[in-house]
Formats: structure tokens, sequence, C-alpha cells
């Protein structure tokens, strides 16, 4: 059992850390970046170090270290879901010919791949009914989609005429309606009407795979929630050591120091699990059952502490937590934002829930 | 980063596993797991089945029957032992004075002491509490007044857990009262509850039951070889025995052990599927909690604790009542008759003693956080 990283991991993290900050010094930079289409503003630099090529090239241990630090600054890249999630799929199930066509490109920041997988009404589903695919063509309604109107390729989960659920590529305009989302990104609702499709990889019914690379994104998304709820507790802890109220430093009143520690016990609390996920998906040996089980014991934690680290956080600022010019807001938003991505804390119990009463006591090194 | 133990440390637990659930007398691990009462007789025979096979004091020094081994070999004796219902070793023996008489007495209190301690021919009590000095310990006013070869103790020590099986008891008293500042002036003296003018008396807790006591002292003579270390040293020992307690602190074998009962009861009574949201919750926090201890233990360099301790304390009792509550529960109504409530309101405790929780979050916000 080991938690460190290698000198190699920390150069990674190292490099990431000082282009994202230099890219977003500020969160008056982040807010300007969303302000303006498409609402981030450091993905070429990101593909020149080589940072959207890690899923392709290095392992989970590697795109959990930067989207850690991606969560510090909550930059608005969409890293997790174009990369980890969508360019994860076509790397797992594409022909060769369309990992060649894409893949490069991808990593290359050249190609924004977008998966739609959420459907209107449905709660974190691998499985498609809303977009079904029948004789070469999509119809339905997928939404939200993270960034669709930006993307250059969506990827679209579909209902097959056989039964089962394919994944189908499709390239150029769709009718996209967009709409901002609670943390400052996009989202959008895309509708299929007879849109040519090509599908993506063999065919046949392709949930087990989806599941796979929905699990994978979720351990990185819980990363991407732990460099958040890290920063959070940094500011919160610099406020409390430096606003004065009543004569004093607010880090004076016992009762707000406690509530500050009690962020922190969560925050390692959750690190740990998170942590281990990545562990466990790094692990050549892991089945798809304990990476779901991981995925969504690292869920269940980003939900709780997330909540706790981001909301406390507003509360321990009074008044200035709650503007949009202040940072601290915006980490809490960003946090309830991950946490309905990768579903929340009761899609996450109800999982676990299925298998619970199958072992003894859960040995998350057994 | 690497998910499994190393071959070593995974050989290392296997051998603990087999050891606890095939050497160690049944009668014991059966009343631990069916939350049975313990008998001072098998507090007793536990540890000398593990101290037979020099299990029973690893954290001591090597030539005094402790182990060689990594912070995470502690870590893995501790839960295995706790997962297999094996009653661990007497802390005030084991953890407390044991590690302070190896480390800071003379050689003639060590060969006195130590091998008794180790195989609890002696039961040791702990004297540090005292009514007004609680979380406050620094407060102490027991006091020790050199009188030729012995010291006076007079005074009153209170939550002197088990004292009433209690041999000897090792206990913090002032002996210069005239120090500058209230730390200093404090000395380490071993005393044997028979001498004259001891005397225990039981506190009644709210479980109904006795494990905790007043223990007081009227013109106690304690000869001066009974001091460990040098006079108004004894801060310092203190300080040292504190950090002692952190291993096993979060007592998570036990809470696993306790969850998977619990599930095992449900399923039983048929309430399974009512219980299960909540039995995740508690699996998923002691898993973060296990993982969190297993971070401690690989990241503790040599013997200074590590600073997410606190969070081990905190997290650790608030889990084991979380546990004790589920059992309460699923006793429905016959919780107002049953042991359960009584465990129950006993785990009170837990998030009171070795620093309160309230203690732990100062730390964490001092040391840690820097507020």
């Amino acid at each position: 059992m080991d938690f460190t990283i290698d000198s190699e991991q920390k150069a990674l993290v190292k490099a990431v850390r000082g282009l994202i900050t230099n890219v977003y010094e500020s969160s008056e930079a982040r807010r300007e970046a969303t302000a303006t289409d498409p609402g981030f503003t450091a993905w070429e630099k990101l593909a020149e170090m080589g940072v959207l090529s890690l899923p392709f090239e290095a392992t989970p241990v590697e795109v959990s270290l930067a989207a850690e630090e991606l969560g510090k600054v909550i930059a608005p890249e969409p890293f997790v879901e174009a990369i980890v999630l969508a360019g994860g799929l076509i790397d797992a199930l594409g022909t060769d010919e369309q990992k060649k066509q894409y893949l490069d490109a991808v990593a290359g920041g050249e190609i924004l791949p977008i998966l739609a997988w959420m459907e209107p009404g449905r709660r974190w589903s691998a499985d498609a009914s809303a977009v079904t695919f029948a004789d070469g063509v999509l119809n339905g309604v997928k939404a939200p989609v993270v960034q669709a109107e930006r993307a250059d390729l969506l990827l679209v989960t579909a209902a097959l005429p056989e039964g089962g659920t394919g994944v189908f590529l499709v390239e150029g305009a769709t009718a996209v309606e967009t709409t901002i989302t609670n943390d400052g990104g996009r989202a959008a609702t895309v509708t299929f009407g007879d849109t040519p499709a090509v599908q993506l990889g063999e065919g046949g019914d392709q949930t087990a795979a989806i599941e796979i690379a929905l699990n994978r994104a979720r351990i990185a998304y819980a990363h991407e929630a732990l460099g958040a709820m890290e920063t959070a507790l940094t500011t919160t802890v610099g406020y409390l050591k430096t606003r004065k109220q009543f004569g004093v430093t607010l880090n004076t009143f016992q009762a707000l120091n406690h509530r500050a520690a009690d962020m922190y016990v969560a925050l390692e609390l959750a690190r740990s699990t998170i942590m281990w996920a990545t562990i466990v998906a790094a692990d050549e040996d892991t089945t798809p059952e304990q990476l779901a089980t991981a995925a969504s014991h690292s869920a269940l934690q980003v939900s709780v502490a997330g909540s706790h680290i981001g909301l406390d956080s507003i509360q321990l600022h009074g008044g200035i937590g709650m503007t949009a010019e202040y940072s601290v807001g915006h980490y809490a938003s960003r946090l309830i934002a991950i946490q309905h991505l990768i579903g929340d804390a009761d899609f996450h119990r109800a999982r676990l829930a299925a298998t619970v009463g199958d072992h003894d006591v859960f040995d998350p090194i057994g | 980063m690497r998910l499994q133990l190393s071959a070593e440390d995974q050989a290392f637990r296997e051998e603990m596993r087999e050891f606890f659930t095939t050497q160690v007398p049944q009668d014991i691990r059966d009343t631990m797991i069916n939350h049975g009462e313990i008998t001072r007789d098998q507090i007793v025979r536990s540890q000398q089945a593990l101290n037979a096979a020099g299990l029973a004091v690893p954290g001591w020094p090597v030539e005094w029957g402790g182990k060689d081994w990594t912070q995470l070999q502690r870590h893995i004796w501790h839960e295995e032992m706790q997962l297999a219902g094996v009653i661990p070793p007497l802390a005030f023996n084991a953890s407390m004075v044991g590690p302070v008489i190896a480390t800071f007495g003379s050689q003639e209190i060590k060969e006195r002491f130590l091998p008794a301690t180790a195989n609890l021919d002696i039961w040791w009590s702990q004297g540090f509490s005292e009514p007004d000095a609680g979380s406050d310990l620094a407060s102490l006013r027991t006091t020790a007044v050199r009188d030729g070869d012995h010291y006076v103790v007079n005074g009153q020590k209170t939550w002197t857990t088990l004292g009433q099986y209690g041999d000897w008891i090792f206990c913090l008293v002032r002996t210069d009262p005239d120090a500058p500042k209230k730390q200093m002036g404090i000395s380490f003296l071993l005393i044997d509850m028979k001498t004259e003018g001891l005397t225990v008396r039981p506190i009644e807790l709210i479980d109904g039951g006795h494990e905790v006591n007043e223990v007081f002292f009227d013109n106690v003579r304690v000869p001066v070889e009974n001091l460990v270390g040098e006079e108004n040293k004894g801060w310092t020992y203190a300080k040292f025995l504190l950090g002692n307690e952190r291993v096993g602190i979060a007592q998570v074998g036990a809470s696993q052990r306790n969850l998977a009962t619990a599930k095992d009861k449900a399923k039983q009574m048929g309430v399974f599927d009512q219980y299960k949201s909540r039995i995740v919750d508690l699996e998923n926090q002691l898993n973060a909690l296990e993982l969190t201890a297993l971070r401690v233990a690989a990241g503790s360099s040599g013997d200074k604790p590590h600073p997410a301790s606190s969070v081990l304390k905190i997290k650790g009792s608030q889990l084991t009542q979380a546990v004790s509550d589920l059992f309460v529960d699923l006793e429905g109504p016959a919780a107002i008759t049953s042991r359960e409530t009584r465990i129950f309101l006993n785990n009170r405790k837990v998030s009171i003693y070795g620093g309160s929780n309230e203690i732990q979050r100062q730390i964490i916000a001092g040391t840690i956080l820097g507020l």
C-alpha cells in the first residue's frame, strides 16, 4: 500500500500547476474567461504541455493529478468531459482507424469531443432510451450535454433497434440550445432529427464499456473536486486569520475554528478514498465491478464532503462569500455541479447498496 | 502509488490473522463479537496468550519484548486483532506505563516492572486526571512531598478506568508547587495500590456499569525508588505517553467487525433493505477511515505522530458511536431493555477520553491549519 507519487509525477503536478495558475491567476481571471465563449482559455496550452494526451499515454494516476490541479483553480476547461470521458471512450471502443483519425487531434487540442449521454428526466444511466439509432440516423434529445455547442465531435449514446446501447459519432452542426450552467460553464440540449451518425467501434451493446468510461471519469472528477475542496478550505482559513470583527481576527472565535477543523477532517477522509479509487483504477487486475465500487465510494465522499466544505466556506466568510466577486462561492458552485455530473449521494448509496450484503467486512486492499 | 500491500506486509497480515483467529481462546473472541461482558480474567488470559507469542507489546524496545515493526505493521497487527475479536493488550500496561518505564526508567526499575507489565502479572491503573484537571491536565494538584526515603502523597485522582482491578497505579504528582510554569514541577510516580492510605471508590456511570473510579491518597508513603526518571520531569514523560496512545486510536477494526455483525443481525431480522442505505453510508465512512489510518501509518516517520492523528480520533470515535447507534435501532422496542443501549450510552465516552474531540479540533485548528 503506497499513497506517494514518484518524482516524474511530482514534476507533472508542478508543471500543470504552473501553467494553470498563470492562466487563472485569480478568480477574476476565471470570471473573465467564463464570461466569453467558449468559456475557457487554457486549452491550447494544456495541449502543448501534453496534459490532453494523459488518458491515452499515461495511467489514471497522472490523469487524476492533472484533474486535481485544475480543480484547485476550478479551471473551466472541460478536461474530464472531453478528454477523460469522450476521449477515453474513443480510445476504449474505437476501431484502429477511428483512433488514428481522432485521438491525436483530440490530444492536440484540435478537436473537442463530447459525450452526450445524459437524458432529460433520467438519472445517470449508462444506457440510452431518449435517443434511438436506426438506419444510419439518430433521433431524440440529449440533455444536459456539457459544451455541446463548442464540440467538434459528439459521441452520442443511443438505443439500438435490437436492444442495448451503442455509441455514435456526429460531426458538425446539430440543433443545439445552450444554457450557462450554475458554475459558469456551458451545457446544452441537443436535438437529433434523422441526424446521420457513424457507429463508434465494432457495434453491439456497449453499455458495459460506457459504464467503465463513466466510472473512470467519476474518479477523475472526484480529484477535481478534491482540488476545489482544498482551495475552498485554504481560502477560508486565510480569511479567518485576517478578517477582523469586534476588533479581533475571526480565528479568535473557537466556534469558527472548530468548524474549519471539521472541514479539514472531511477533506482528509475524502482525500484517502479518492486517492484509493485512483489506485484501484490504475491497477491492471481491477475488475469492472471493483472499479464501479471504488468510483461510487469516492463519488459519495465528493457529495458529502463537497457540500460540507463548499457550503461552510460560504458560511464562514459571511456576506462576502455570497458575492460573485469573491472566489469561495464559485468553489461551492463547482462542487455542487460535480456532484450532479457524477451522480449524487443517493444514487451512489443505491449503487453500493446492491452489493453491501454480499460481503462481511469491506476490505479496500483485499 | 500502489494498491496492494507489499508481499512482506501481506504475509505479515495473514500470519496475524491466522494467529488471532486460532490461538486466542474462543470464549474471549465470542464474548467480544457478541458484545458480552468482558471479565478481568478474560483480559488477563488474552494478553498472556499474546505475550506468550511475543505479540503483546510490539511498540516496546526489542530488548524488552518489543518488535522492530514499521508503523504499518503495527497498524495491521492492531486491526487484525480487532477484526478477530481479540481483546487488545491492556492499554495502561502496553501503551502507557510500559513505554515510559522502558524509555525513561532506571535499569533497576525496568527489570522490576517490565516483564510483569507485559504479561499482565501487574495490572496498572492510570492516575492522571483529577476533578479539576481533565483536559487541562497540567492543573493537577495531587502532591508528593519528600520525607527521607519516601514521598508522601496526598490528593485525589478520578476517572481511573478499571481501577478496581489495579495492582499498581502510575501517577502524575506535583513535587514542586513553586515551579514557574504549572507543567514544571510534576513527577511520574509508581504506587502500589495496597499501600496504606490509598482508597478506591467506584463511580457509577449512565450505563449502570462500574468501570471508572476515584482514587484517594491520604498520606500515602511511596519509596523514592518508585520515581520514574527525574523529579519534576513528569510532564515530558506524560506527553510521550499520550503520544503513544495514537496506535489504533481510530478503532477501525472493531467498528468494521461490529458493522459486519449489524448486517447479519439486520438480515436475520428481515429488515436489511430498510437499513441498507445507512449501512452503506457507514461502510463508506469506515472505508475512508481505514484508508486514512493506512495513510497515517504508512506516512509516519519514526515516532512522531502524523498531524492527521486527530482526524482519526475524531472520526474514529464518531463512527464507533454511529455503529453502536445502529445496533440500538436494530433492537426496535427491545432497545429499552437491551445491553446494546447500555453499550451505546457507554460509548459516549470515546469522544471525551484521550483528548476530547473538541481538544482534537483545537489541535487541528492550531497545529495544522495555523488558526
